[in-house]
């Protein structure tokens, strides 16, 4: 296959990736519709680690609209899920095939294109992979829809044809580096998700409006979502210390020959790490867990994005230009 | 008196440990970090001296009502500033205050047995229950022994109490105590290391001393003495222009060839012998503790400038610095004259690959594929002799007029590769003989580095172990109750990121499991977190 062949497969895989995510929403929308004619039964309620929208009983209800209900939500939860699957595969062709279009071939994450439409990949696998585990399945409208409107904002704005690393990428600090920094983004996203409905769900309850209808009545527990917050941060944070404070210092000392040069991007990165940490500490501190923890994980993803999109438009000192296609090797001149 | 004089005392005291409590707690460490997260704030927003001193300039120049303040509160230099280093410092302090009470008591406890079962299992928010036919001595001795996989057990009169994941604690010290040594590797890094930049034209050599270089930013503790006495020579310069394709005009595979001594010192023949590097971005060159990098280049336009009676007063490459990615490229020539007043100057632009695009002169790309100059001349005196020493790369008009055709029109000295112009009035004459490339190196010197290198590799370690072990505590009671032994089970994590629901009934099952016989069947098993909820 021809370079632009390959080019155009990903495009056209990044479509397909796109309708499909559509279609998944949909189910999930039709799922959760459904189920609002439903009240929520305490009792029927499996713990999460079981895993799934729990099947709901109704008491009173007859019991011909209830079976019909339960299928339809059972069907269309089934439908969504495996068009995620099937979405997230075809991101993945467009990731892969976005790398062999390159001449010579290379990962693909050389410009925010490519960054944006990684990092929503590894959101969805990392949703998808611990789904069970954590019985995530309320998440998924969520992720659903927010794959959908980063890889529209890829498409319509960031998009960049197919080119050559700039001389500064194109080492194998790209891999380790980018990789991590991609996979901490996406991690810290789908924790950002949790933290989110943290703070939706504490307010319902707080103002006893928990009703026993609805997406947020449907949410996992309190403690379970500070719990399932609280592991996806231990994962991610590690993560983003190894990309920011190790391989990244050792890159920049390769090719911009200074470890830390408090360049805007690294500084805002250092702030994101900072976050994080007061976050793990906000868990462990009187006063601070639960509410104020949550929000500082959404300061933390709030840096994490500015960082990302915010620097790179607003910032032109930064050297870490993904925007801009300036030669890595120019005159900074004093 | 006396105990006045002891009160006093006392409440000093007490107030030196209340601030003392106060800086090393949690709470403070938390407001530490979060101010750390905000003051570096302004450094990723405002542009800052120390990082593009070009750009700064240019921002003060933009906004003259907020320079001055902001320069009063260190903005423009906010890692150097004092309320930067203040909340820094109080981290410090508040991390160091925090760690070393916690190492003894960790010190201590280590070896200690897991604290026994508290008497009413019931209360703990994790708990499970259940009856059995079997005698609780029974139970219990199968509790302890199923219990002691990869958890220390102790058991007392009708319990078995086990603990798990101390290790946690150690990570955590780890990982704090490897930021203390990150921060002490970085301020041996930037305190005794230095960096330095210099333009060489390919062909010129250089020999590490102070006076070679052309910029140069020491750390407050350098010591000139201890620079590695190499030298090298840039032979040649090579780029890749991109042709076609998305990127065109996109340079790469940038080569600087270049041979190096370790060791120039002294006499000729005691220098080391010659080494050869092909020096390119992301590959630095490390001669001892030294690293040089290749992180910039240009053009070098070959001009000749003769006076009137042809005396050669400027002749060799000149650095143009480039202006814009296409390298389209500005440049001064000074030239002092034979006699005062009588020096010549150029100052204009290069162009690599000129062209004319309906009359107007246009660079088409970075490479030189039609190099070109376009320069305005000028003569008088350039003030060199005054003793104010002045910019190479630029020109200071004052003493100087511009030439002109003789019918008043401006003339400009447009040159191609072996070209000669004649100045107005027969002031002299211009050659261009061609160009030549430079390249900008950044020479620098970090000691040490290892140490921050071992401080954030140890802090990775140390932050594995404390987000990934879980500490945990797992209790069993049992006792006689209406005739039959009524086992109580509760679980405790300290991590506050277990789910321990599944722990609960894995230990309650295989203690039901292992009983002989068939186990009397499960009366009551509690899972209370959803529950009580509900
Ligand atoms: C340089 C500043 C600091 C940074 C970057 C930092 C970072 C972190 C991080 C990332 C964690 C979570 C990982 C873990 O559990 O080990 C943590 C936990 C912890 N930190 Fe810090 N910390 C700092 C200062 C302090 C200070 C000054 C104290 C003392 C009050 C402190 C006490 C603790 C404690 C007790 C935990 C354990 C929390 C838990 O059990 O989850 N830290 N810190």
């Amino acid at each position: 296959m021809s370079d632009l062949a390959w080019e155009h497969l990903s495009n056209q895989a990044i479509g397909a990736a796109g309708v499909v995510y559509f279609l998944a929403l949909l189910a999930h929308l039709v799922e959760w519709s459904a189920l609002r004619t439903v009240p929520v039964k305490a009792a029927s309620r499996t713990s999460v680690a079981a895993g799934g929208v729990p099947p709901v009983v109704e008491e009173r209800g007859d019991a011909a609209t209830d079976e019909a209900t339960r299928f339809r939500v059972d069907m269309f939860g089934r439908l969504a899920l495996m068009l995620t699957v099937i979405g997230c595969a075809a991101q993945l062709v467009a990731l892969v095939a976005r790398g062999m279009a390159a001449d010579p071939n290379r990962v693909p994450w050389g410009n925010m294109y490519e960054f944006t439409i990684t990092g929503s990949f590894v959101m969805v696998a990392g949703y998808l992979l611990l789904r069970k585990r954590f019985g995530l399945d309320w998440m998924g409208p969520i992720v659903t829809a927010m794959v959908l409107v980063l890889l529209m904002i890829a498409v319509l704005w960031l998009y960049t044809p197919v080119e050559p690393l700039s001389e500064a990428l194109n080492s194998p600090w790209l891999v380790i580096h980018v990789m991590s920094a991609i996979i901490a983004t996406g991690a810290f996203t789908l924790g950002g998700i949790t933290s989110a409905l943290y703070l939706v769900r504490a307010r319902a309850e707080k103002r006893g409006a928990a009703a026993d209808r609805g997406y947020v009545a449907r949410l996992p527990s309190l403690p379970t979502l500070d719990r399932v917050s609280y592991r996806i941060h231990a994962f991610a944070f590690p993560v983003w210390t190894f990309a920011v404070l190790i391989s990244g210092p050792i890159w920049a000392h390769q090719a911009w020959s200074s470890y830390w040069n408090w360049d805007p991007k690294e500084v805002c990165a250092f702030i994101t790490w900072v976050v994080y940490a007061a976050y793990l500490h906000a868990r462990a501190t009187a006063g601070w867990r639960g509410r104020n923890a949550a929000i500082l994980a959404l300061v933390g993803v709030a840096t994490l994005w500015f960082n990302f999109i915010g620097i790179n438009y607003f910032s032109t000192t930064s050297q870490h230009s993904y925007a801009s296609g300036a030669s890595a090797v120019s005159l900074r001149d004093r | 008196m006396t105990t006045d004089r002891r009160a006093g005392e006392l409440t000093a005291w007490e107030l030196v440990r209340w601030t003392w409590r106060q800086l090393t707690s949690m709470r403070t460490a938390l407001v530490l970090l979060l101010l750390l997260a905000l003051g570096a704030i302004p450094g990723s927003v405002i542009p800052q001296s120390g990082v593009d001193a070009l750009k700064t300039q240019n921002w003060q120049d933009a906004h003259p009502t907020l320079t001055p303040i902001y320069e009063k509160l260190g903005l423009f230099s906010v890692y150097h500033s004092a309320w930067f280093a203040a909340i820094y410092l109080l981290l410090t302090v508040s991390l160091v205050g925090c760690i070393i009470p916690r190492l003894f008591v960790y010190w201590r406890g280590y070896r200690k047995q897991p604290p026994p079962a508290p008497r009413n299992l019931t209360r703990l928010p994790d708990h499970a229950a259940y009856t059995t036919a079997e005698e609780p001595d029974v139970v219990l001795h199968r509790a302890a022994r199923q219990l002691s996989r990869g958890n220390r057990v102790d058991t007392g009169d009708g319990w078995v109490s086990a603990e798990r994941g101390q290790l946690r604690e150690a990570g955590n010290l780890l990982f704090h105590l490897s930021v203390l040594i990150v921060l002490v590797g970085f301020g041996i890094g930037s305190l005794f290391g230095y960096k330095g930049g210099v333009i060489l034209v390919v062909g010129n050599g250089f020999s590490n001393t102070l006076t070679q270089y052309d910029d140069f930013a020491p750390g407050s503790l350098f010591d000139a003495g201890k620079m590695e006495p190499f030298c090298f020579t840039v032979h040649d310069f090579s780029v890749d222009w991109i042709s076609s394709g998305p990127r065109q005009g996109m340079a790469r595979g940038f080569q600087a060839p270049l041979t190096y001594r370790t060791s120039c010192e002294g006499p000729r023949s005691t220098w080391s012998p010659e080494q050869s590097y092909d020096l390119r971005v992301n590959h630095p060159l490390t001669i001892g503790g030294t690293q040089i990098f290749l992180i910039g280049h240009g053009y070098a336009p070959v001009i000749t400038v003769r006076d009137a009676q042809g005396n050669k007063l400027y002749d060799g490459p000149t650095v143009f610095l480039p202006e814009s990615s296409n390298f389209e490229s500005f440049g001064v020539i000074k030239a002092p004259g034979r006699t005062p007043g009588h020096d010549l100057a150029l100052q204009g632009l290069f162009y690599p690959t000129f062209a004319l695009v309906n009359g107007d002169p246009v660079n088409v790309m970075g490479d030189d594929r039609n190099p070109t100059i376009s320069m305005l001349a000028y003569t008088g005196d350039l003030g060199l002799s005054n003793g104010v020493p002045q910019s190479v790369y630029a020109l200071q008009k004052a003493g100087m007029t511009q030439l002109k055709k003789p019918n008043g029109k401006m003339f400009r000295v447009d040159l191609q590769p072996g070209e000669t112009v004649q100045l107005p009035d027969g002031k002299g004459s211009v050659t261009f003989h061609g160009v030549k490339h430079w390249t900008r190196l950044q020479i620098s010197r970090t000691p040490d580095v290892w140490i921050t290198l071992l401080g954030v590799v140890l802090a990775l370690v140390g932050l594995l172990g404390s987000l990934f072990i879980r500490p945990r505590r797992v209790w069993v009671r049992a006792r006689r109750h209406d005739g039959a032994t009524l086992v109580e089970v509760a679980a405790l994590d300290r991590s506050g990121g277990g789910d321990l629901t599944p722990v609960l009934s894995s230990v309650v099952d295989s203690l039901q499991d292992g009983g002989q016989g068939a186990p009397a069947p499960a009366e009551e098993v509690r899972r209370t977190e959803e529950e009580t909820r509900a």
